[in-house]
C-alpha cells in the first residue's frame, strides 16, 4: 500500500490553519504523555499547589492584616495567580529541552507545520494549568475558602486565569529558546517570576510598599489579575478614590494587559523557533 | 542507472569554520553510498543539508529530481533520515512515539496505529512497544530511530552513523536491517567512521575530510588507488638487503625495509607470490613468513586523509591503524 498517496488525498482535503491545529494537538498529546510520566511535573502540578495553599494560610495567615476579609480568601487568588504563572517557566524548560534533543531534528524532516511544536507545547502547559486550578481549587475549599461572587463570575475568573497562563507560556518560550541548555533554561525561566510574583498584590497588600515599588506593584500584570481573580470569586478589595486605573479596572486592565503580552512575546518566540530550528 | 542523490559544490560555514568546502557527490538509485570520515570532517553537516535541516551557503542538492534546498517540503516526502543521536522522544513508549510520528505525517489516525504496530514488528520491538524509550538499550533505540524514519516509506534513506556506539551484536542487527532495506529497493547514504562498515555495506564510498571529497570510488578501487597489493616478506634482518634486491626485479615500485619485513609492492596477485618465492630461493633466503597483503579501507584513510602519512614508513602498521580508528 502506498502511503504516500494516502496522506496526500487526506492532507488536501484540509487547509493549512486545519493542520497547524492538528499537528499542534498531537505535540500537545505528547507532552500531556511526557508530563504524566515525570514525577518532577507530578509534584509541581499537584503537590506543590497543595503545599503552597496550605503554608501560606497556615504560617502567614494570622501573621499578615489585610483589614475586613479573612487573609485566606485574600491570599488563595494570590497563589491561583502565582502558580499559574509557573507555567512560563516550564514552558521555557520544555522548548528547551526538545531543541537540545534530536527530536527536533526528526520533526523538521516530516512535513508538519514545526509552528505546532511550539503552540502544542504551551497547549500543554494550558491543559496543567487546568489541572493545577482544580486541585488549588479543592484544596482551597477544603480550608474554608469560598467562592462568593455567582457562577458565571467564578467561571470568568478561571477562564482569566488560564488565559494569563497561556500568555506567561509565551514569554517563557521566548526565553527557553534564546538560552543555551535546559539548566539555564530552568533558571532564566523562574528567575523573573519570583520578582515579578512578590512586587504585586499577591501575598501582600500594596499600600505598605515604599513608593517606587508600590508604582511598579499597582501596574504590575500580576496585581491585576490578582485583583480580578479577587474581585469575581467575590472578595473585592478596597480602593481607595485616588488609586491608579489598574487598580480601579483590574479586569479590563488584565484583558488589556493578557492582549500585550501575547501579541509581543508570540511573534519573538516564534521567530527565534524559527531561527533555532534553521541553523 | 538515474541517480537518486547529487550533490554539487556544498559549501557551509560556521563562522571562521568550514563545515563543507564544495563537497560534491552523486548516489545511484538502489545503491549504498558510504560517506567516510573522520569525526568533524563534515559528514553529519552534508548529512544536514542534503536531508533539508540545513541550508548550505551555496551549492545545490537534488534528490530524486526535487530541489532540496529550493522545495524542501516536498523532499522531505521522498527521504528518511536517522540520525546520529537517536532522534525519537525518550519518555514516550515505542509504540506511542511512531504513532505520534506517523500523526505528524498526516497519515489518518487508524493508519497511523497500523503502520506503528507492522515497523515496530518488522524492527523486533514488539515486545518492548510499551515501554519507555528510556529503557530501551542502544541497539533498541537505534532500531527504533529507523523505524520512525520509514513512516514515510522513503525512496531514499540517509542514515549518519547508524552504529555508533553500538556493541558487535547490535551492530550485526542493524547491517541486517540496513541490508534488508537495500534489498527492497532503498537507496542508502550512510556516513561511518568505521572502515570495515563501509566496507561491508557500501557499493560506493566517498572518503571525505575538512568538508571536501578527497577519494570515491567502490572499496576495491579506493584501495587500488592507494598503491594496491604487496607481497610482504618476512627474513632474517642480516639477510634484509640481499632479499630486496632479489626481488626488486618483479616489484612494479620501489621495496622497501622495515626491520625483518620486506614489502614489494606488485600487480598481479597470487602467482607474483610463487615468482617471489622463487627468486627468494634462487638468492638462497630463507623465508620466514610471506604474504600478499591488499591494502585495507584503513590504509586508504589513513594514507588519504594524511594524519598519519610521516609515520608510515617508521612505525609498525597495525600501531597505525589502531591510532586511526581511534
Amino acid at each position: 500500500m502506498n502511503s504516500r498517496s494516502i496522506t496526500e488525498e487526506y492532507a488536501n482535503k484540509h487547509g493549512k490553519i486545519y493542520w497547524l491545529l492538528h499537528d499542534s494537538s498531537v505535540i500537545a498529546w505528547r507532552n500531556l504523555l511526557r508530563f504524566r510520566r515525570n514525577p518532577e511535573v507530578l509534584f509541581f502540578d499537584v503537590v506543590q499547589p497543595i503545599i503552597f495553599i496550605l503554608l501560606f494560610a497556615y504560617v502567614f495567615g494570622g501573621a499578615i492584616d489585610v483589614g475586613d476579609s479573612s487573609y485566606r480568601s485574600f491570599l488563595i487568588p494570590g497563589i491561583f495567580v502565582q502558580t499559574i504563572a509557573f507555567a512560563g517557566a516550564s514552558a521555557a524548560i520544555g522548548l528547551n529541552a526538545d531543541m537540545n534533543s534530536g527530536i527536533i531534528d526528526r520533526f523538521k524532516s516530516l512535513p508538519m507545520n514545526t509552528t505546532g511544536v511550539l503552540l502544542g507545547q504551551n497547549f500543554a502547559e494550558l491543559a496543567r494549568s487546568v489541572i493545577t486550578l482544580f486541585i488549588m481549587s479543592l484544596t482551597g475549599l477544603a480550608i474554608g475558602w469560598e467562592i462568593n461572587g455567582g457562577f458565571l463570575n467564578a467561571i470568568f475568573a478561571y477562564l482569566l486565569l488560564l488565559a494569563f497562563g497561556f500568555s506567561m507560556s509565551w514569554i517563557g518560550a521566548s526565553i527557553g529558546l534564546s538560552v543555551s541548555s535546559p539548566q539555564v533554561a530552568s533558571t532564566a525561566g523562574f528567575a523573573w517570576l519570583f520578582p515579578l510574583t512578590f512586587l504585586s498584590n499577591a501575598f501582600v497588600p500594596t499600600e505598605t510598599l515604599p513608593t517606587w515599588l508600590r508604582i511598579f506593584a499597582e501596574w504590575n500584570p500580576i496585581t491585576s489579575i490578582v485583583a480580578a481573580a479577587r474581585y469575581l470569586f467575590g472578595y473585592p478589595m478596597e480602593v481607595a478614590a485616588d488609586a491608579p486605573f489598574s487598580l480601579q479596572h483590574p479586569i479590563i486592565t488584565t484583558i488589556i494587559w493578557l492582549i500585550v503580552i501575547t501579541a509581543v512575546f508570540m511573534p519573538i518566540a516564534a521567530r527565534k523557533f524559527r531561527k533555532v530550528t534553521s541553523r | 542507472m538515474p541517480i537518486a542523490i547529487e550533490a554539487t559544490n556544498l559549501v557551509k560555514k560556521y563562522g571562521d569554520v568550514t563545515a563543507l568546502d564544495g563537497l560534491s557527490l552523486k548516489v545511484e538509485q538502489g545503491s549504498v553510498f558510504g560517506l567516510l570520515g573522520p569525526n568533524g570532517a563534515g559528514k553529519t553537516t552534508a548529512v544536514r543539508v542534503l536531508t533539508t535541516l540545513l541550508v548550505p551557503d551555496s551549492g545545490t542538492a537534488i534528490v530524486s529530481d526535487v530541489d532540496v534546498i529550493n522545495d524542501p517540503e516536498h523532499a522531505r516526502e521522498i527521504i528518511g533520515l536517522s540520525g546520529q543521536n537517536a532522534s525519537v522522544d525518550e519518555n514516550l513508549t515505542g509504540i506511542e512515539n511512531l504513532i505520534m510520528l506517523g500523526r505528524l505525517f498526516r497519515l489518518p489516525k487508524k493508519e497511523a496505529i497500523t503502520r506503528a504496530h507492522d515497523l515496530l514488528e518488522r524492527f523486533n520491538l514488539t515486545d518492548a512497544s510499551k515501554r519507555i524509550v528510556k529503557t530501551y538499550s542502544g541497539g533498541m533505540r537505534r532500531r527504533l530511530d529507523l523505524a520512525a524514519s520509514l513512516i514515510a516509506n522513503p525512496t531514499i534513506l540517509f542514515l549518519d552513523e547508524p552504529t555508533t556506539g553500538l556493541d558487535p551484536r547490535s551492530r550485526l542487527m542493524m547491517w541486517d536491517v540496513i541490508q534488508g532495506l537495500v534489498s527492497e529497493g532503498t537507496t542508502v547514504l550512510l556516513t561511518t567512521q568505521y572502515l570495515e562498515e563501509a566496507d561491508q555495506l557500501a557499493d560506493k564510498i566517498a572518503v571525505i575530510d575538512k568538508g571536501k571529497v578527497i577519494a570515491q570510488g567502490t572499496a576495491d578501487e579506493l584501495k587500488t588507488q592507494v598503491g594496491g597489493e604487496r607481497i610482504d616478506v618476512v627474513v632474517d634482518r642480516s639477510k634484509a638487503e640481499l632479499a630486496a634486491q632479489a626481488l626488486q626485479s618483479m616489484a612494479s615500485g620501489k621495496v622497501v625495509i622495515e626491520g625483518e619485513h620486506v614489502q614489494a609492492p606488485v600487480s598481479g596477485g597470487g602467482v607474483k607470490v610463487v615468482e617471489a618465492v622463487r627468486a627468494l630461493d634462487i638468492a638462497k633466503i630463507e623465508i620466514k613468513e610471506i604474504q600478499l597483503r591488499r591494502p585495507t579501507l584503513d590504509d586508504v584513510f589513513l594514507s588519504l586523509t594524511g594524519h598519519h602519512a610521516e609515520e608510515v614508513k617508521n612505525e609498525d602498521e597495525n600501531v597505525l591503524v589502531k591510532k586511526g580508528r581511534r
